[in-house]
């Protein structure tokens, strides 16, 4: 009897145990993008969508242009057609005229789009005009998976209005095999008298960067670079200036904003500390490839994962593109925290602090919202639920130009990367270790959120971008922007941009 | 008789005139008394954004002035050499068809994947310009230096629109009367001067006209602006009209770039009107 009760055990857990294989295998089969993993089990993967019927309704999709999330949108909308019998239109548009595509309608009392792409800061603007997501979706074993950080991003004062499908944050990207190699560690001493190493600091970063500017250390008969960074006006410029004044404006004893003083709502924008580090922004401007000031995401993207620089930072894209099997230096760079300062800014005492600073941007990323006067709700969130179920979104992180990165706290796992991806253990690690860093950090900052962001963020493209032309010093440009950001704050109201900026403050305050 | 009917016959025409201009610009006169934005409605607020714009923001100023730069200098650029090519093609040469359909060429190109091209031409690190360049130990900064990247917009418009300007003049010469040059031929005039004293001369009305239309156009450039420069580096590069997209569509001011286009087309027409009135002054004054 004993024996036989062993024998149906086995073979019950046998089954158990296999049952999620067979299951994944079916579903690879007929979709190739989850070929490595195949489905994975939750309340939005695909054995659930496919037991939904939507045949007869449309779902109207206003997305980024391909291939940047618009190729995700496109495929995870054909493979939800196929499942549910839905009829999916995807509208692609330009990455500047998101915003006011959504917004227009939005204005006029029309929803032409179920479903509407956007950044995460556009959550103030957009909120009132989105529904907020349903409890079935926030209790779903996907949005369990999410990260605090990804879920204070993409809710406004606890509800959460879009849903999420990718989580940003800025960090460094550096060849690994230029920063381990002895030789130039030893010869780098020599010439410099200081250590070759991961930056610590912006300045560190900024030596390096101008030692190994123009000449070829990668033995490519091509020259090589120290920098790869966005600097082109209007191209989200902002976010790469933001990430490096963080480590020189965000001090962790003075709460209370870090964009303004949120009691009197005063601009820092053009404290000392913002000045710094504009001041070393410029100065980047001598050890990026030529044309750098000029470079876009894309071109940041081609830059760095086409090994053509020592250093970046900014969005996941260019390390996963610079980790992609067809790239020249797979498994040749390392990922690390933004660099630091030796020195912050503290805006109560009005003085500088002489110690070490660091601080996260967890920048504004991808966003996704349904629009509250869609007749096709459920369908909408089904979609979005769909599109970041745990197949799909493994399979989009190992794209580098999908754009989606990770918010789940599954993809701290570095076996997803060692396994799926075919990185190097010690990369992987790295890489995993640097994101849960930041989740973890007491001194994040998160990106701009109140009513008008973009006359916000676009005051400070205009600035810097005539401070990296030259047209006017670190000091000029950010009294211009700071001028500007008093202006607006008069037109929106100071009370209106205080009761919208008191939300980032708390997340970054860690009181939310 | 009674010919009160022939005016429901006006109708249709007056609707599509009131649709499609009538309409938008009352309503653009309407939308600049407002704050219309991100967060406010359609809210009369008064003349608030045109004391704004007069007062308080040299920014526009300075793109106008731009503008007015980029496009004075391309459309006379584009009249010199259009006049040139059509002069060219326009007499008895070997190829004549194949050149007058060469020369249209880039006109019939769509601009902004042109200037996408242009972009990865003079890409500093990656474009095939600054490539061979690089040969004679030169690597200009075309689209980051802020004078250069100037002329970078000029080379591209000029690309671009030169053959427009080629195919009005052409269509002039080629509609000539023939006795001015056979009484010049018959006088003994050299070439240089039966085009001073002839050619040039009975071109002028056309000339203005062409001069007026690509005026016109070249006041609006913003697509070559927004693929090549983004308006960039810092503002050097900036037009009106992109900077009117940049209040409107990007920041959302609705209210305040319709102030700003509602006066911008009122220097337009006014200094186009001069313009005209100058050119056919200093052209035909004989």
């Amino acid at each position: 009897m004993k024996t036989i009760k062993t024998f149906v055990t086995a073979i019950v857990s046998a089954m158990l145990i296999l049952s999620p294989v067979a299951y994944a295998d079916k579903w690879g089969d007929q979709f190739p993008h989850i070929k490595a993993t195949g489905d994975i089990p939750g309340d939005c993967s695909y054995e659930e969508m496919s037991k939904k019927n939507y045949k007869g309704k449309t779902l109207k999709i206003n997305t980024h242009a391909v291939p940047v999330i618009g190729q995700p949108t496109a495929l995870h909308a054909e493979q939800f057609a196929k499942l549910t019998g839905a009829k999916v239109d995807v509208t692609h548009t330009p990455a500047g005229d998101l915003y006011a595509k959504a917004m227009v309608p939005f204005k006029a009392g029309q929803a032409p789009y179920d479903i509407v792409f956007g950044f995460s800061n556009f959550i103030n603007d957009w909120r009132q005009y989105l529904a907020p997501v349903p409890k079935k979706y926030m209790n779903s074993t996907e949005m369990k998976d999410v990260t605090k950080s990804h879920v204070g991003v993409s809710s406004w004062d606890g509800t959460m209005y879009q849903y999420p499908v990718d989580g940003d944050r800025h960090y460094l990207k550096y060849r690994k095999d230029v920063l381990d190699n002895p030789e130039y560690q030893k010869k780098y001493k020599a010439d410099t008298g200081k250590e070759l190493r991961v930056p610590r600091t912006w300045k560190e970063y900024g030596e390096m960067a101008k030692y190994f500017n123009g000449w070829d250390w990668d033995g490519d008969g091509e020259k090589e670079y120290g920098s790869a960074e966005v600097m082109k006006k209007d191209d989200l410029m902002f976010a790469a200036f933001f990430s490096r004044s963080v480590a020189y404006a965000k001090n962790p004893r003075t709460p209370g904003g870090f964009f303004f003083d949120l009691e009197t709502m005063k601009p820092n924008i053009n404290n000392p500390g913002f000045v710094e580090a504009l001041g070393d922004w410029v100065e980047a401007t001598k050890y990026v490839p030529p044309g750098g000031i000029n470079f876009g995401l894309g071109d940041e993207i081609g830059s760095f994962g086409g090994g053509q620089t020592l250093f970046s930072f900014s969005w996941d894209d260019a390390f996963i593109a610079a980790m992609q099997d067809d790239s020249p230096i797979k498994n040749k760079v390392g990922t690390a925290p933004l660099p630091g300062a030796d020195k912050v800014w503290n805006r109560v005492s009005g003085k500088w602090e002489n110690q070490y600073n660091q601080a996260p941007y967890i920048v504004w990323g991808w966003a996704v919202g349904v629009a509250k006067k869609s007749k096709v709700q459920e369908m909408a969130f089904d979609y979005l639920c769909f599109f970041s179920n745990g197949a799909n979104h493994q399979a989009d992180l190992a794209i580098g130009n999908f754009g989606v990165n990770p918010f789940k706290n599954s993809d701290f796992d570095p076996q997803l990367y060692i396994k799926t991806m075919g990185w190097d253990a010690d990369i992987a690690n790295s890489y995993t270790k640097t994101l849960k860093d930041m989740e973890k950090s007491k001194n994040r900052v998160f990106p701009l959120r109140v009513r008008g962001v973009f006359e916000f963020t676009s005051a400070v493209a205009t600035g810097t971008s005539k401070a990296l032309a030259g047209q006017l010093s670190p000091q000029e440009a950010l009294d211009e922007v700071a001028k500007e950001w008093e202006a607006i704050v008069n037109r929106v109201g100071k009370k209106n941009v205080q009761e919208d900026y008191a939300v980032g403050v708390k997340m970054e305050d860690n009181k939310l | 008789m009674n010919f009160k009917q022939k005016y429901v016959f006006l109708f249709p025409g007056l609707f599509v005139l009131i649709g499609i201009l009538i309409f938008p610009i009352i309503f653009v006169i309407r939308l600049s008394l407002s704050g219309w934005n991100s967060y406010n409605g359609l809210n009369f607020i008064g003349l608030e954004n045109y004391i704004r714009l007069f007062t308080d923001d040299p920014r526009f100023w300075e793109s106008f002035f731009r503008l007015s730069f980029l496009s004075v200098t391309t459309v006379i650029l584009q009249y010199v050499i259009g006049f040139a090519l059509a002069h060219m093609v326009w007499k008895d040469i070997k190829f004549q068809r194949f050149f007058r359909v060469l020369f249209l060429i880039p006109m019939m190109t769509t601009p902004v994947i042109m200037t996408v091209i242009w972009r990865t031409f003079f890409h500093e690190s990656l474009g095939p310009v600054n490539d061979i360049l690089s040969n004679f130990g030169m690597s200009p900064k075309w689209l980051t230096d802020p004078v250069l990247a100037k002329f970078t917009v000029i080379i591209v418009e000029v690309w671009q629109w030169t053959p427009f300007m080629f195919l009005l003049l052409l269509a002039g010469l080629l509609s000539l009367p023939k006795e001015p040059f056979l009484a010049a031929a018959i006088d003994g005039a050299s070439p240089v001067r039966k085009f001073l004293y002839v050619t040039f001369p009975l071109m002028a009305p056309i000339s203005i006209g062409a001069i007026i239309i690509r005026l016109i156009e070249a006041s609006k450039i913003m697509d070559t602006v927004y693929v090549l420069t983004s308006g960039g580096p810092g503002t050097s590069t900036e037009t009106s009209s992109f900077y009117i997209f940049i209040k409107g569509l990007r920041e959302f001011q609705m209210g305040y770039a319709a102030s700003m286009s509602f006066t911008y087309l009122i220097i337009m027409i006014v200094s186009l009107t001069v313009i005209a009135k100058v050119l056919t002054k200093l052209m035909l004054k004989d």
